[in-house]
């Protein structure tokens, strides 16, 4: 991922991390599974990948692991 | 056009004991004034019982720092190069710099300080989970109250470390505080967000209104940053900083959120948190990867510092939360001056 390189002549990357979003350059315009579309202007946009955000689609660090 | 309170230069402040009265009666006075640094460095224990911590010290530095900011209403700018200001800031950050190396684990497990920060206690802890449970409304301005102190200058004591980076690391650091600096736009600036937020709970959202009121546990962390920000051979450990600081801040700023619809505060108050649970979630993933990953890619001797600012930042954040906590529980009010009103 490079944050700010959005030249549009090479292929936009995505960036899957471990156990956690995935990062796209921004801004992106999400369609949801019912048809919303939200977008983000953001440099990068984090995408929830575990649907357990709370701001879904967008990633709230809810993948985290919690301590026992 | 009137002037946002977000852009007003504060007043000086009261002083704290015998250091910071020196500092502040010579701020009075044009540049250059008298010897001040030998009034305070010649002393046998400058900071008296509450050592380097403590009202008298951390206020001075506060007050040493905010003349690289924005200075104060009707000081000459010119204290800000007086090398006798400066010699006196310097015995006080290595006294800071010494108190902060003993209360930290220290070592260069960068990755192990990392893990732990990313893994959520189950057991509830700090201010935002008292807030998001039982804190009150008084408590939640007193709060606001505290953090005005950084977060109407947010990211700017981070911004000192751009000169000091190269390559990716620079470029992703960049692109951070581009977004913390509202990306392009003024009203977004996450400082000008806590603007509104202050005016929105009824508080005075003027830059620094509110330092007297703020007791040495809530100027330290801000301290460190602007230490840690304007000593180039601190970036390891700014950069530490600021990384941590962008971990913790998605699950606390979530908590935040619950609290303040608990509450039944206004708009403006949960949007600056909503803000930077988004926000933040990308933050912590480029400074870990790219800003970190970066700088010590390029600069690996720098692990230690790195740890050190993940330490020290983790250290004065639990003693602000100590302190609130402690204060909230007994029943009385964490500032140092109660908010009028």
């Amino acid at each position: 991922m490079r944050p700010g390189h959005c030249g549009r002549d090479s292929p936009r990357r995505i960036r899957l991390v471990k156990n956690g979003p995935m990062l796209v350059e921004g801004p992106v315009e999400v369609e949801l599974e019912d048809g919303t579309v939200v977008t983000s202007d953001r440099f990068v946009v984090a995408i929830c990948r575990c649907h357990r955000s709370g701001r879904y689609p967008w990633c709230d660090t809810s993948h985290r692991r919690r301590s026992g | 056009m009137t002037e946002r309170a977000s852009a007003h230069t504060p007043r000086l402040p009261q002083p704290r004991g015998p250091v910071s009265a020196a500092v502040i009666e010579a701020l009075h006075r044009p540049c250059p004034g008298a010897a001040l640094a030998a009034t305070a460095a010649a002393r046998d224990d400058p900071f008296g019982e509450d050592g380097p911590l403590g009202e008298d010290p951390q206020l001075s530095l506060y007050v040493c720092y905010e003349l690289h900011y924005r200075g104060f209403r009707g000081v000459d700018p010119g204290w800000e190069w007086d090398p006798e200001l400066l010699r006196l800031r310097g015995v006080l950050e290595r006294s800071f710099h010494q108190e902060l190396l003993r209360g930290v684990a220290g070592g260069d497990d960068l990755e192990g300080e990392l893990s732990t920060l990313l893994v959520e206690p189950k057991t509830p802890g700090g201010v935002s989970h008292f807030l998001a449970t039982e804190g009150n409304w008084p408590q939640m301005r007193e709060y606001f109250t505290h953090r005005s102190l950084y977060q109407l200058k947010e990211a700017d004591p981070q911004a000192w470390v751009i000169p000091r980076l190269t390559g990716q690391a620079k470029a992703s650091l960049v692109a951070v505080e581009y977004d913390e600096f509202g990306g392009g736009r003024g009203e977004r600036v996450h400082a000008e967000l806590f603007a509104d937020l202050m005016a929105a709970a009824g508080l005075d959202a003027g830059y620094g209104h509110y330092l007297d009121n703020a007791p040495a546990t809530t100027l330290a962390p801000v301290n460190l940053m602007s230490y840690l920000g304007l000593h180039r051979g601190r970036r390891g450990a700014l950069v530490g900083h600021f990384a941590a600081a962008e971990i913790s801040n998605p699950p606390n700023s979530k908590r935040m959120v619950h609290a303040l619809e608990r509450l039944g505060a206004a708009e403006a108050c949960r949007h600056f948190y909503l803000e930077h649970v988004d926000a933040d979630a990308v933050h912590e993933q480029v400074m870990r990867h790219e800003v970190l990953g970066g700088l010590l890619a390029a600069e690996p001797q720098l692990k230690q510092d790195a740890v050190f600012g993940i330490q020290a930042t983790e250290l004065l954040e639990r003693r602000f939360a100590d302190h609130l906590l402690r204060a909230w529980l007994s029943g009385g009010t964490s500032l140092r001056v109660p908010l009028s009103g």
